[in-house]
């Protein structure tokens, strides 16, 4: 269906209002004015010979291989770089012109290895295409005379590509990738002329400011850049657009495939979230979906000190629904609860939620993003009125003022990041709010107007601050507030903002943030234009969490940064569907479509589709499973897709809660932590095995497609409804688009939502309904979905995770751009090349005090627990802070993490732990080797596996 | 169900609510809070300690909320 070449314009696409009509080869066409002559003759189905221009770049005019003739004009102007003029009348074919570019292309030739047949591109190459177009047949110059190629060396240091200069062209379209695309500015062109040549500054590329974003291997016109996965497999077939299935940026890829066999992701370029870029993990790090580590038979045991015995799916599956039934039989209908994960398709994660309230009968299902972004849920739904950012990522190329909060995009959201950082290098302001020195506050033609780095915890007392300020300075958009907000509550929080105890001045004290810098920022927020803020997981992973949503969102309303694009609140998803997982019901008090199970219509309209009385209480949240599970009323769980027992926090409790699970069923690719402590394990299928859904961070549903079939049979969907069938509550659905007709039956934002609609339109973001056939871009325009604005009062209340001489630094944690999450899938990549160990960050003054040399073990100590991990020495953090990442289990950055969590949605409050570090010899803390011997034995039980390659 | 860390949440959940100047406003938030959020064995247990244990370690708010709301908060089964 999808042909792996694409065409490619020349020239990126302009918008205007104003149309220019011209000529080319006696063929009429109208293009919107800016348009290059280039990208005018592709839209007249001409094609223009050219190796400099690519359409994901700006025009350079440096190889002069498209030449055209325009009458009235001498010479012979480069298509690319020429804009067009009304009534101009242009000629891309004559002797002369033919002349001219086999002369170019016979430069370039007689400076190249001719090993056509024998090079990963052959059949892909553009320099081989053009020599072709052009009608090169000779080379006079020979071989033999000054050259590149005979002395270049290869690089291949980067794990996922080679560079091999001998075959560069030096059209420098890697160079201008990487700056335009990506935003790294890692490669220079360097020379002039014949010794003009590509560097990766003084080093190789892996040494180098390199993120292996992959956008210059995609722009390079020959095989100078190029995947291995090509240089070992060989040219694709064909291609399938599907979705990464990483981050909540939700990339639009095309799986190039040779038979079954995916030999690359190339990012595509019609992808609504990411327009043809991509990042390092769903560019490369897809090799974990054929690693030797997946389990592809379903396996039970009775107790986790058994051997697993590998069975049938038919006996796994009636053994898991034999023990729910007795388990709820002998504790209770509420003894037993699901997971959905962010990391399935939406239509997998309906029908896990649908499991739990249809056959178990209960509410006890919940979500990853009970540790993430649950408060943003809350946060937006009660002052906005929907659980869901404002705005779609384009519209930050209308914003005048961008604010960062508690989020990392260049790491966490690297495409998003590369969109904002082209903003910032075209003008727009930024602030950032971080306790750290994160890459955005000082990096290639970036730089922070404000950087606002504030003690971890103290978030409310800084937005409070903020529009502290803009409303006593007299900031405020009046008219917005009167129209578009509730009257009274607005008067009430005008009167709780304006108090002088939120003044920068009185909340210095408490944030470190000094006034000045603060009342600056607050002015440059309200004042500077249009005004967006994108915050993460460092705003909701607080005991405040859900209050500083509402603090951002008073914020926003206060100053009349909603309801239209370059504005808005925008929460940063984690994982790739982590919204949708939201949105599909998979909280213990929501269904499908944020609506309470308390409200008897929407019960009676579930209750009616599905056949069954749905239950009126709110059931079980992770944590309280944790907490019934050792407290002995919650005896069984079902955990598609989840890795709880390493991302939770305070691990030795998640431990001695699953270990008193009667039955617990983990349904995933590997045996992750929490499958240790399994029963039943029933093999997942990874992203390219199945068709789906997911849903990024604004709002978009993208299409998941099956690329090769499921290894172990079976796709995560067609497991639930076995296991739902031999509950005794069949589902008929024979594909995963019933299931999305479904969703669309029952929810009013996604009545307009189909297959056929996603294959129409590309995407679509949800509201999609009668009111907004074509999705919703941005929210809450004319009026807000709860219908008037409210405010919030978002009183500052201090974390009882507190610092005192035993634990005098606060820990936070955060993830780097090679790991994802858990690292199940990265840590099966070459992903490891950049990160293959958790470390300690802190800073310089910390570690002389405590004489800890950078790259040496340290022992970590909170209240909940201690490990040791390397020391990384780092002026990026503020003295009495230090910092982690958590994507090896090993690493146990989670023994050290408490259970306090977020006032309303118990999101853990991963952001601030109170520690004390020490220098040690130990490699390993007590907790760590328990945990290796145990994580021996659970090795030791399985069966031996075949590679499922 | 761990009585002490239930108390601890409904603190915290009464440490939001007691900031609006509006003492009914407080119950209410308090209390619809629990009803929306809590499973019917946590507000169990939760009224179980407040009645054998006096209340101990809960917030006068919180137990001024429960107070009011007594009955809406009482699980059917
Ligand atoms: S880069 Fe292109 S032209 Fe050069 S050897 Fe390879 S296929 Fe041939
Ligand atoms: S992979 Fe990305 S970051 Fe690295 S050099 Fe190429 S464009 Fe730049
Ligand atoms: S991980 Fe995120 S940014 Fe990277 S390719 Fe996937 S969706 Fe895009
Ligand atoms: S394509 Fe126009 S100058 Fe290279």
């Amino acid at each position: 269906m999808y042909s792996v070449k694409e065409p490619d314009a020349g020239t990126p696409e302009r918008k205007s209002s104003e149309q220019v009509t011209l000529e080319i080869d006696g063929r009429a066409v109208t293009v919107p004015a800016g348009t290059s002559v280039m990208r005018a003759a592709a839209d007249a189905g001409v094609r223009v010979p050219k190796l400099c221009a690519t359409e994901s770049l700006e025009a350079f005019g440096s190889c002069r291989l498209c030449l055209v003739q325009i009458e009235g004009r001498r010479g012979y102007p480069a298509s690319c770089t020429t804009i067009v003029e009304p009534g101009m009348k242009v000629k891309t074919q004559s002797d002369p012109l033919a002349k001219l570019r086999r002369g170019v292309m016979e430069m370039y030739i007689s400076d190249h290895p001719l090993d056509c047949l024998t090079c990963p591109t052959n059949g892909n190459c553009e320099l081989q295409e053009q020599a072709g177009v052009v009608g090169l047949r000779e080379v006079r110059y020979g071989f033999d005379g000054a050259n590149h190629f005979k002395q270049a060396e290869k690089d291949t240091s980067n794990p996922y590509f080679d560079f091999d200069p001998a075959k560069c062209i030096a059209c420098s379209r890697c160079v201008r990738a990487c700056e335009e695309v990506q935003g790294t500015f890692a490669l220079t062109l360097q020379g002039r002329g014949f010794e003009s040549k590509i560097a990766s500054g003084n080093t190789d590329f892996k040494s180098s400011e390199c993120v292996s974003c992959g956008a210059c291997v995609q722009a390079c016109p020959t095989a100078t850049l190029v995947e291995k996965s090509i240089v070992e497999r060989g040219q694709p077939d064909h291609s399938v657009v599907t979705t990464c299935a990483y981050c909540g940026v939700g990339c639009s890829f095309r799986a190039e495939v040779k038979g079954s066999e995916v030999v690359r992701m190339v990012p595509n370029k019609d992808g609504h979230a990411n327009h043809g870029h991509s990042c390092v993990k769903g560019r490369f790090a897809w090799g974990y979906a054929t690693h030797k580590d997946r389990i592809t038979k379903p396996m039970i045991r009775r107790s986790i000190h058994d051997p697993w015995r590998e069975v049938s799916w038919d006996e796994a599956i009636a053994y898991a629904a034999s023990e729910f039934k007795r388990i709820q039989a002998e504790h209770g209908r509420g003894a037993v609860g699901g997971i959905t994960s962010s990391r399935c398709t939406n239509e997998e994660t309906y029908l896990v939620q649908k499991l739990v309230r249809a056959a178990f009968g209960n509410n006890n299902v919940d979500t990853c993003a009970r540790v993430c972004h649950s408060p943003t849920g809350y946060g937006l739904k009660t002052t906005l009125g929907e659980s869901a950012g404002t705005q779609n990522f384009d519209s930050v190329e209308h914003a005048d003022v961008i604010v960062v909060i508690g989020a990392n995009p260049t790491d966490a959201h690297p495409v998003f990041a590369s969109q904002m950082k082209r903003r910032l290098r075209a003008g727009a302001r930024l602030i950032v709010i971080d306790p750290r020195g994160i890459d955005l506050v000082r990096s290639a033609h970036v730089e922070a107007a404000h950087h606002l780095q504030l003690r971890p915890g103290t978030n409310v007392a800084v937005i409070n601050a903020l529009a502290h300020v803009v409303v006593t300075e007299g900031l405020y958009a009046e008219s917005f507030v009167r129209t578009r907000c509730e009257q009274p509550a607005f008067d009430k929080w005008k009167a709780f903002i304006s108090d002088p105890r939120h003044a920068p001045e009185v909340t210095e004290e408490i944030t470190g943030v000094p006034a000045a810098e603060l009342r600056a920022a607050a002015r440059l927020y309200a004042t500077g234009g249009n005004a967006a803020i994108y915050y993460g997981l460092g705003v909701t992973e607080h005991s405040q969490g859900s209050t500083m949503v509402m603090g951002i969102a008073n914020l926003a309303m206060v100053t009349g940064n909603i309801g239209r694009p370059g504005v808005g609140v925008n929460p940063l998803r984690g994982q790739n569907n982590v919204q949708g997982s939201c949105d599909m019901g998979s909280f213990p008090h929501e269904l499908p479509g944020y609506r309470h199970v308390s409200d008897p219509a929407v019960r009676a309209l579930f209750g009616a589709a599905w056949g069954v009385d749905i239950d009126s209480e709110p059931g079980l949240r992770i944590p309280n499973m944790f907490d019934a599970a050792i407290g002995g009323s919650f005896k069984g769980l079902y955990v598609q897709g989840e890795d709880i027992a390493q991302s939770d926090p305070n691990t030795q409790h998640v431990f001695a809660a699953l270990e008193s699970l009667e039955c617990l069923v983990v349904q995933d690719l590997f045996i992750n932590e929490t499958a240790k402590f399994a029963h039943v394990f029933l093999p997942g299928s990874s992203f390219l095995e199945k068709d789906g859904t997911f849903t990024n961070a604004e709002r978009r549903i993208s299409r998941v497609r099956k690329v090769t079939p499921p290894l172990a049979g079976k796709a995560d969907w067609e497991t639930t409804l076995a296991l739902a069938e031999a509950l005794g509550y069949p589902m008929q659905y024979t594909h995963p688009s019933q299931i999305m007709d479904e969703i669309a039956r029952l929810t009013p934002t996604f009545t307009g939502v189909s297959y056929a609609r996603l294959d129409e339109l590309g995407s679509i973001q949800w509201p999609c309904n009668d009111r907004a056939p074509g999705g919703t871009p941005v929210m809450h325009i004319d009026e807000f979905v709860r219908g008037k604005g409210k405010f919030v009062i978002t009183e500052y209340v201090a974390t009882q995770e507190r610092v005192n001489r035993k634990f005098p630094l606060i820990l936070t944690t955060g993830r780097i751009l090679s790991q994802y999450n858990v690292g199940a899938q990265t840590r099966r990549t070459a992903n490891n090349t950049w990160h293959d160990e958790d470390r300690l960050e802190l800073h310089p003054h910390d570690a002389e005090q405590r004489g800890i040399k950078d790259g040496e073990w340290c022992k970590i100590v909170s209240r909940a627990g201690e490990t040791v991990l390397r020391a990384t020495i780092s002026e990026r953090m503020q003295p009495g802070v230090v910092y982690t990442t958590f994507h090896f289990p090993g690493s146990g950055a989670n023994v050290i993490t408490t259970e306090n969590s977020d006032w309303a949605t118990n999101c853990p409050e991963y952001k601030v732990t109170a520690v004390q570090v020490s220098p040690t010899t130990e490699p390993a803390s007590k907790w760590q080797r328990r945990f290796g011997e145990f994580s021996e034995q659970q090795d030791a039980l399985l069966p031996p596996q075949s590679d499922p390659r | 169900m761990d009585a002490l860390k239930l108390v601890q949440m409904a603190n915290q959940i009464a440490t939001f609510f007691e900031s609006d100047p509006d003492p009914a406003a407080v119950h209410d938030g308090i209390a619809g809070h629990i009803r929306r959020f809590w499973d019917p064995r946590m507000r169990r247990a939760l009224l179980q300690h407040i009645d054998e244990q006096a209340g101990e370690g809960c917030r006068p708010a919180v137990l001024a909320a429960i107070a009011a709301n007594r009955e809406n908060l009482t699980p059917a089964r």
